[in-house]
């Protein structure tokens, strides 16, 4: 494992660096450069960064409780849970604060969340592919009422733009909540033997002393909190939690303990990449990072699919 | 001393268990014996607290095992069920390392590794010890899961058909391991077994079920007989005395 964090981190770091740089305003040793720097470019850098890791955890954390390699908040109901969490907030309360807006989308994305799980319980054949068509299912079911909801209320426009993840608008004093995402996800790397167990099924989990049920709803709450947060802040990068999961598990196995790290690095380097990506392609327009992210990440799941079909024959 | 009292287990109109009273001991091994679906596997899930039953209970020394602190219960007694749908990547060591999981929080200590090396060797695993499991034959993952359940070191071992997929050699060395830790070591085996000439070359105690109910229990001799093995699994079965020991040749 540490052979690829310390081939990771650098890179990270460039494009930490290299994320800093990009922009209209080539900066210089002055004031506006100064201004420039600390009121948008590292609020930006660092927005990423905490996204690119949380929802990186968020996904691994979610394809150990859903027992599946191809899940994430996104294919599972999470998001859309706590998107229409935020509907109604800006239907019923336009007014309230950031806070109280996160506080519902949270709720709003556990209680989806656990719905998902519990219908996933219900299902027999568990194979590798029905979990996530499931899934993809249940969330266009919540997207649906979404959408007719916001339509009836004039809100359509804003509310899936809400969503799509976009980091052009992140100033100083927008993006803060984000390191609450950053630390639940550092919480949960203490608790990663126990997320590993819970993934090796109920029944070993049990057999092994562990408290299923708790760490099964902590697990829950980690990943609701971290989509909640992400969705009212910067809005979600499609496919992340799925592909940076996938391929690190491919080099270093499934023990969280070992992973995580690594998962959380290269889940900041990978949104780092397309960040920069979606800034320069169009110069000196942005595209939004979610659409460079769903181009690199589709091609890199579906290169994922294919293998694990050809390793499962 | 683990008893059941008057277990049941229902699905619906169906009963899969029947006013089920057994006593494992402290020691030995005990096999269960008997055709499929006569609910030898839900009892093992009953007795390991991972399902819970229709009526009826489970002590462990006396207390119910579902009012017992779920953790320490762990360092007491592991079950191994027939399936394992383990989809992580781990590798075998890690396996075989949260078998210590009651022990270390996952902490793993230098006493834990030592249970851990031990566990693998003694399941001949080690030049896996890196592989991922699900790189493994069957034969191979299954050895993996026993070290796992065997580097627990629990008080009662409880195996649903541990010789799934493995060859002879393997077989045979899982008994006489098995064997040895009941005789040595006084741990309480309890095995749930098809090949019943295995059952009773490494019993001291078979337990025979059919349609949810215990039909017998007793010694490997006194089960091995034309008329018990017949009315067990429903067919004309005849017993065989080779090299002093009772053998059923039920594949002839």
């Amino acid at each position: 494992m540490h052979k690829y964090i310390y081939a990771a981190l650098p890179l990270v770091i460039a494009l930490a660096i290299i994320s800093l740089l990009v922009g209209n305003h080539s900066l210089q040793f002055n004031a506006e450069s100064w201004d420039i720097l600390m009121i948008s470019r590292i609020p930006r850098t660092l927005a990423l960064i905490l996204a690119g890791v949380s929802l990186s955890v968020a996904g691994v954390i979610m394809q150990q409780l859903a027992r599946n390699k191809f899940v994430e908040p996104s294919t599972t109901g999470t998001v859309e849970s706590a998107t229409f969490g935020m509907l109604m907030m800006l239907i019923f309360f336009p007014e309230a604060s950031v806070f109280y807006k996160l506080l519902v989308a949270c709720i709003s994305s556990v209680i989806g969340t656990a719905l998902f799980l519990l219908i996933l319980r219900k299902v027999p054949l568990r194979s590798g592919y029905v979990v996530p068509l499931i899934g993809i299912m249940y969330a266009g079911v919540i997207g649906a009422i979404i959408t007719f909801v916001a339509y009836r209320a004039e809100l359509l426009q804003s509310i899936w733009v809400w969503v799509q993840g976009d980091f052009s608008m992140i100033l100083r004093g927008r993006y803060e909540l984000l390191w609450l995402a950053g630390g639940l996800s550092l919480i949960a790397y203490f608790t990663a033997d126990k997320l590993t167990l819970a993934g090796l099924g109920k029944q070993v989990s049990i057999n092994l002393g562990l408290n299923y049920t708790l760490v099964f709803v902590w697990g829950l709450v980690v990943v609701s909190l971290i989509t909640g947060v992400t969705v009212v802040n910067s809005g979600v990068i499609p496919f992340l939690g799925l592909v940076v999961p996938n391929i690190i598990s491919l080099l270093v196995g499934d023990n969280l303990r070992r992973s995580l790290p690594l998962i959380a690095i290269s889940g900041a380097g990978l949104v780092l990449l397309c960040d920069i990506l979606a800034r320069v392609i169009n110069y000196p327009y942005e595209i939004p990072i979610a659409t460079v992210m769903g181009i690199i990440g589709s091609v890199i799941f579906l290169y994922l699919l294919l293998r694990e079909d050809s390793h499962a024959n | 001393m683990i008893q059941t009292h008057q277990l049941c287990l229902n699905y619906g109109s169906s009963q899969i268990l029947k006013d089920i009273n057994l006593t494992f001991k402290e020691s030995g091994v005990t096999s269960i014996i008997g055709p499929n679906g006569a609910g030898k596997s839900s009892l093992l899930s009953l007795v390991c607290r991972l399902q819970k039953p229709s009526s009826g209970s489970v002590t462990l020394h006396g207390s119910n095992i579902l009012q017992l602190d779920n953790a320490k219960l762990a360092k007491q007694l592991a079950i191994l069920r027939q399936e394992n749908h383990i989809v992580s990547r781990l590798t075998v060591e890690d396996l075989v390392c949260f078998g210590r999981f009651p022990y270390h929080q996952g902490r793993p200590s230098a006493a834990d590794f030592e249970q851990i090396n031990w566990a693998i060797e003694l399941m001949e695993l080690e030049e896996f010890k890196q592989r991922y499991i699900n790189e493994l034959s069957g034969g191979q993952r299954q050895r993996a899961y026993i070290a796992m359940v065997l580097a627990q070191q629990t008080d009662y071992l409880f195996l649903d058909e541990p010789l799934n997929n493995l060859d002879m050699k393997h077989s045979v060395n899982i008994m006489k391991t098995l064997r040895k830790a009941a005789s040595e070591m006084k741990k309480s085996v309890i095995l749930v077994m098809h090949d019943i000439n295995f059952a009773a070359s490494y019993s001291d105690e078979i337990i025979a079920m059919k349609h949810g109910e215990i039909i017998h229990q007793d010694t490997p001799e006194n089960i091995m007989t034309n008329e018990v093995l017949s009315n067990i699994y429903d067919m004309p079965l005849k017993v065989e005395q080779i090299h002093g020991k009772s053998v059923c040749l039920y594949y002839l």
